[in-house]
């Protein structure tokens, strides 16, 4: 019935500061950077992968009212709205040590060896939670 | 007055992944403060009335989590575990353990291996909780 997942999305504070962060520092790149009026519908993808796009939307008038966006904003700062980013990477030591180099990324774990691979976790600005992953090769 | 509200949840949350982080280690509050640039006194405060509970539970919950994980999924002894987990005697890991599981490490470990989930959901969910509505945390 369906055929894949082509975009989701995560809650920021700040656009820009979204685009310094995800493309700046994750290297992800801009797939729609668009001023709709209304909105500036802003989605970035890892590289090559135009087709799983994540929409980095700004809570506020007039999608939603002052208060519940102060309200989305409040639990987004607390890191529970639930915008989790799962990557993987084909060298999770690698990759931490890449963006340990650029500085300013707030990690919540180190890269650790679990049964499904290797992996480690860190923070957007905002309060979201990403983690990026070397899977381990499925059992044969 | 919003933005204060943001600021100081995601100086919390800074402090809190860093609890989250490096539970293996003494961490004081004095520490904790400082991530969160707060006084002592605030920080205690500030957390409680953002996530639920003091710090000092907080941190407890993610040990004892990561004691739980360890006993079902490794060989190690207890005593290694209750270091490995951050705690510094023996006879403070049982009582904390058994306070918050409801029974001695050594039979909960007798229940054998867990189901592995990718570990971020193992730290949120397989917490013993602080709220309350948790009766096996409490009946084991």
């Amino acid at each position: 019935m369906l055929s894949s997942l082509r975009i989701s999305q995560i809650y920021v504070l700040d656009q820009d500061q979204a685009i310094d962060f995800y493309v700046g520092t994750l290297g992800l790149e801009i797939n729609t950077d668009q001023d709709l009026g209304f909105m500036r519908f802003l989605t970035v993808n890892v590289p090559g992968e135009p087709d799983h796009q994540i929409l980095l939307e700004k809570p506020g008038p007039p999608a939603m009212d002052p208060a519940t966006a102060d309200e989305v904003r409040s639990l987004l700062t607390k890191g529970r709205t639930g915008g989790h980013l799962f990557f993987t990477t084909t060298d999770a030591r690698k990759a931490y040590e890449d963006l340990r180099a650029k500085g300013g990324v707030e990690f919540t774990q180190e890269p650790t060896e679990q049964p499904y691979g290797i992996d480690f976790g860190l923070r957007d600005p905002f309060g979201n939670h990403i983690r990026v992953a070397q899977m381990a090769p499925a059992p044969s | 007055m919003t933005r204060a509200v943001e600021e100081t949840n995601r100086r919390l949350l800074r402090a809190r992944d860093a609890m989250d982080l490096t539970y293996g280690r003494a961490l004081d509050i004095t520490t904790l403060a400082r991530i969160a640039c707060v006084s002592e006194s605030h920080f205690i405060r500030e957390f409680r009335a953002t996530f639920g509970e003091t710090p000092h539970r907080y941190l407890q919950r993610r040990r004892v989590e990561r004691a739980l994980y360890l006993l079902r999924c490794t060989d190690r002894s207890i005593t290694d575990i209750c270091f490995d987990v951050g705690f510094a005697s023996l006879g403070t890991f049982s009582k904390t353990f058994h306070l918050i599981v409801g029974e001695s490490p050594s039979k909960y470990r007798r229940r054998g291996e867990v189901i592995t989930v990718p570990t971020c959901f193992a730290m949120a969910w397989t917490r013993p909780s602080s709220f309350g509505e948790d009766d096996r945390a409490m009946t084991g």
